[in-house]
């Protein structure tokens, strides 16, 4: 069992994260910068049949030559005491000590159950997209592209460029939010310019507004999806269903170090400062995981972490206000888009009593919704025991009975024994922790 | 590059994920069978829900998602 050292540790290689780590290596920091996927990106610049996104080779030429130590494939464990984090990678378990920490998690796909979720060709809608990008055929599929949020639009333009039959765009806000949004979209610069080159890629494209998706259907995958609209409904047939209702923060790691939550733009996030402070000392957060507000903003707010770090262990300059302006504006958009795209109400009335609530286990809403909270549900039917740890169930439950969440635990992410026998740690305990 | 799914060699491009190469080699038969036996294919993309789960070179719940196909690797969806 090895250990590593860091002045920054950075988690999470995404737009926040590279940012992050960029600036403050630039000022003589040394870094260690972790992703869990293959390769560093993130989701919205993850490669496309391994060659990186442009940003995102420039960032590593940088990061390179500032000698920053890359891990991919590499996952948080949990948290150990004294500013150290058990560490899961390629090579097995390591503990690695920090001075500072900033968090860059990043966020997930809000999924939710609806009946028919579980067929094999239903996807999340940048899952599918991410899944694409690393060779997923989908060439010449139909796919229905379903939910809410900008995210949908984005992912129906990628799949047509790599050849997908685009059947429909079913988004459930309605014609007039979603014209106050354009509205508000053109008037901004840059993005107003985005949202006309999005349309162009899309022309020809059904866009359903106003409708959502009631099942799934087909003979062991997915061949229709019923949708629905204001009381009738219609069918489409397809081969693949992409579907989303916006990003939820990951804030789990954050939350096990005990940094506070709060709601912002539509999903708890961690709570920052201007600094991008958490409400624990030496520990930051940048990105969707601190409010879901895109990559400009995650940019942004890497720059600015990285920035105050490096003021605080080499007295290198403090972050420019103009940064703080730019950020402001994006944080306005992404209160726009968390006004327009607001997730789902009502979601137990899409619920039939055979329909999987928790993917893992395969626990029906019948079985669940009868119990008073979480705690409940779980012990009596597994709901959240499988390899999610609740991630997506919970989600669910949380927002539809009212429930609120079972606290976090380690370890964060299913990890082999052997790396949890890495610990080595007297004041630690697996038997106190471990669920 | 080969590899081999289920005792089947495959061939696939760089950059491929496990769970693409799965859909490449066979259309609609998935990872992983759920506790009641119904056929999962990956959802999230993104290493959270676990639904594209396999064997990799004898390593249980491997994320299809989340790894990449290498040169002479065995992939096992029926372990």
């Amino acid at each position: 069992m090895h250990e590593l050292l860091a002045s920054l540790v950075v988690v999470g290689a995404g737009p926040a994260g590279l940012a992050a780590a960029a600036k403050a290596s630039a000022a003589g920091v040394d870094v260690v910068l972790l992703d869990a996927a293959p390769a560093p990106g993130g989701q919205i610049w993850r490669a496309r049949h391994a060659v990186a996104a442009a940003p995102v080779a420039r960032a590593l030429a940088r990061l390179a030559g500032a000698g920053v130590q890359v891990l991919t494939g590499t996952r948080v464990v949990m948290a150990l005491p004294e500013r150290t984090l058990l560490i899961d990678g390629p090579d097995g378990a390591f503990r690695l000590h920090w001075d500072r920490l900033i968090l860059a998690t990043g966020a997930r796909e809000r999924l939710l159950p609806f009946p028919g979720w579980t067929l094999p060709g239903v996807f999340g809608a940048g899952g599918l997209q991410a899944l694409v990008k690393g060779g997923w055929p989908i060439r010449g599929r139909r796919v229905l592209v379903a939910g809410t949020g900008p995210l949908l639009l984005a992912v129906a333009s990628a799949l047509r460029r790599e050849g997908a039959q685009l059947v429909g765009i079913a988004e459930e806000a309605g014609s007039a939010a979603l014209a106050r949004f354009a509205a508000a979209l053109l008037r901004q610069p840059g993005k107003g310019w985005q949202a006309l080159q999005l349309g162009a890629s899309l022309r020809g494209v059904p866009l359903l507004h106003g409708h959502r998706i009631v099942a799934a259907d087909g003979d062991g995958r997915v061949q229709r999806v019923v949708l629905e609209e204001g009381g009738s409904t219609r069918t489409v047939a397809c081969d693949a269903l992409a579907a989303g209702w916006g990003l939820v923060p990951r804030t789990e790691l954050g939350q096990s170090l005990g940094c506070a939550l709060a709601p912002r733009f539509g999903a708890d996030a961690l709570v920052v400062d201007g600094a991008q402070r958490t409400s624990v000392p030496g520990v930051f957060a940048v990105g969707e995981c601190a409010g879901i507000a895109g990559a400009q903003a995650a940019q942004l707010q890497g720059e600015i972490a990285g920035q105050v770090v490096a003021n605080e262990l080499t007295g290198a300059a403090a972050p420019p206000a103009r940064l703080a302006r730019r950020l402001a504006r994006e944080h306005a958009f992404a209160a726009a888009v968390a006004a327009t795209f607001p997730a789902p109400a009502h979601w137990a009335d899409r619920l039939r009593d055979d329909t999987l609530v928790c993917r893992c286990e395969d626990v029906p809403w019948s079985a669940l919704r009868d119990h008073a909270d979480l705690r409940s549900a779980k012990l009596a039917t597994r709901c959240g025991m499988g390899h999610c740890q609740g991630r997506l169930c919970h989600d669910t439950l949380a927002a539809v009975m009212h429930w609120p969440r079972l606290p976090v635990r380690p370890p964060l992410t299913p990890a082999p024994l052997a790396a949890l026998l890495a610990i080595q740690d007297p004041r630690f305990s697996i038997e106190e922790t471990s669920t | 590059m080969k590899v081999a799914i289920d005792g089947r060699a495959v061939d696939v491009r760089t950059g491929t994920l496990v769970a693409a190469a799965i859909e490449l080699a066979a259309p609609g038969v998935g990872a992983r069978l759920s506790p009641s036996g119904s056929r999962r294919q990956p959802l999230c993309g993104m290493g959270v829900c676990g639904e594209c789960r396999v064997t990799v070179d004898g390593r249980a719940h491997t994320l299809g998602c989340q790894t990449l196909c290498t040169e002479g690797m065995e992939i096992r969806t029926d372990a």
